[in-house]
């Protein structure tokens, strides 16, 4: 039986300062899915994850991502079941490893106790007390995925997270992916070219002047 | 909203402690721009005048617009917005919570300069001790509404130089009250009535910015 999509665009508008973001977006995405969404830049890429997120505002059309209307929902409902990891690094450079992590995890009512254990799994347990203005481009992005290991997010939006990671840095990205989509969670990432990793079951999309081009 | 508040106030806190841009770098201008306010008046003048609470004020206005701009500037990356507006925080404890932290940054400066001014303008020390519970009050209203204003101009461009002057008219009540305060306890000027202003511009500031500081950050 197919399950209800998680997220479902139709004609989906995003403006920003007068400027057309996204010009009529159709999309629905399942859940426990991996989507790669690609496109030239300016291509509208960034834009639609910001809008699947609930960090951008939906100017016409049709939104529902997780149950939230994006149109005349509670956004802030739906940003605290989405997981956002941006290519511009996403914390607080002057507090250390744990200490971010652990201002998401009492932000979210989240265990403290499971900060270590998400360290390890990233492979950050012996940065934990490194201010994160203090590691490497690779090492923020392994920083990203403990922010969203820790967040348990039903919707993870990946922008660009390929930027700036070595092999192993790639092949640990595409394992961890592959791990939570089966757990349930879908990930939406954002890149320049297709991916190609014969591992992950993947769903291609193509957006091109903010629309959907190719699916 | 207070668990929110705790926990934004703790985190900017504890970046301020670890950049320390405070410490080295904005108390010790204050220090200098008392120093020059001192220079400025002349041995003749310097001694007691009158004019130590609006240089005192003045020199906090600079502190404040400074500490104002970083407080916001902590928070600017895009993609650090991003990822805190996905945790959903209360923006009403956001609110009290930097405007708790900037408090705090606010007294410490204060008690530094408020300390400048009697050694550099010689005001007199019991009248500081006197004005300090003023003191603390307006700079706790001065932190609510540029909390307010900082984040209103925050990401946008020219946000450093637009703050200033969006600051000033709201601060100049702020500070004419803080300054009549603080020569009232000097015995220069009319008892307490101006902190009637000040404690009215806690209770608006602090009002309006529970109601509206999540427009102001969604904007």
């Amino acid at each position: 039986m197919m399950s209800d999509p998680l997220v479902r665009l139709y004609g989906a508008v995003a403006f920003a300062n007068g400027f057309p973001l996204l010009s009529g977006v159709d999309l629905e995405l399942s859940p426990r899915s991996l989507i790669v969404v690609t496109g030239a830049n300016g291509a509208g890429k960034t834009s639609l994850l910001r809008l699947l997120g609930g960090l951008l505002a939906l100017s016409s059309g049709e939104g529902m991502v997780c149950g939230v209307d994006l149109a005349a929902g509670d956004l802030r409902q739906l940003r605290r079941r989405v997981g956002w990891l941006g290519h511009e690094g996403s914390f607080y450079a002057d507090l250390s490893v744990k200490e971010n992590l652990r201002f998401c995890a009492v932000a979210l009512a989240r265990p403290v106790t499971e900060i270590d254990a998400v360290l390890e799994r990233v492979g950050l347990a012996a940065r934990a007390d490194t201010t994160t203005k203090q590691l490497s481009a690779g090492q923020r992005r392994r920083l990203g995925l403990a922010w969203l290991l820790l967040r348990r997010a039903e919707l993870w939006l990946l922008d660009e997270p390929y930027a700036s990671l070595d092999d192993q840095g790639r092949t640990f990205f595409d394992d961890l992916l592959g791990e939570v989509t089966n757990a349930g969670a879908t990930v939406v990432v954002s890149a320049h070219d297709p991916l190609r990793n014969a591992r992950l079951e993947l769903r291609t999309i193509h957006l091109a002047g903010g629309r959907v081009k190719e699916d | 909203m207070f668990r929110v508040a705790w926990l934004v106030a703790k985190k900017d806190l504890r970046i301020e402690l670890r950049s320390r841009v405070l410490l080295w770098q904005v108390v010790p201008f204050g220090a200098m721009a008392l120093l020059l306010a001192g220079l400025a008046l002349g041995p003749a003048h310097a001694g007691n005048s009158p004019a130590g609470p609006g240089l005192f004020y003045l020199v906090m206005l600079f502190v404040a617009l400074l500490m104002i701009n970083r407080s916001q500037v902590i928070e600017a990356t895009p993609g650090t917005r991003a990822s805190v507006a996905t945790l959903g925080l209360d923006p009403a404890g956001v609110f009290l919570g930097k405007a708790l932290a900037l408090s705090i940054e606010l007294w410490v400066s204060g008690l530094v300069l408020l300390a400048g001014t009697v050694l550099v303008l010689h005001t007199a020390l019991h009248g500081a001790i006197l004005a300090l519970p003023s003191v603390l009050v307006t700079l706790i209203a001065l932190a609510l509404a540029g909390t307010l204003y900082g984040a209103l101009t925050a990401g946008g461009e020219g946000a450093s130089t637009l703050l200033p002057v969006l600051c000033l008219p709201a601060f100049a009540p702020l500070l004419i009250a803080g300054e009549r305060s603080f020569s009232a306890a000097l015995g220069t000027a009319g008892l307490w009535e101006w902190w009637v202003i000040v404690l009215v511009a806690v209770l608006a500031y602090g009002g309006v910015g529970i109601l509206l500081y999540g427009v102001l950050e969604e904007s």
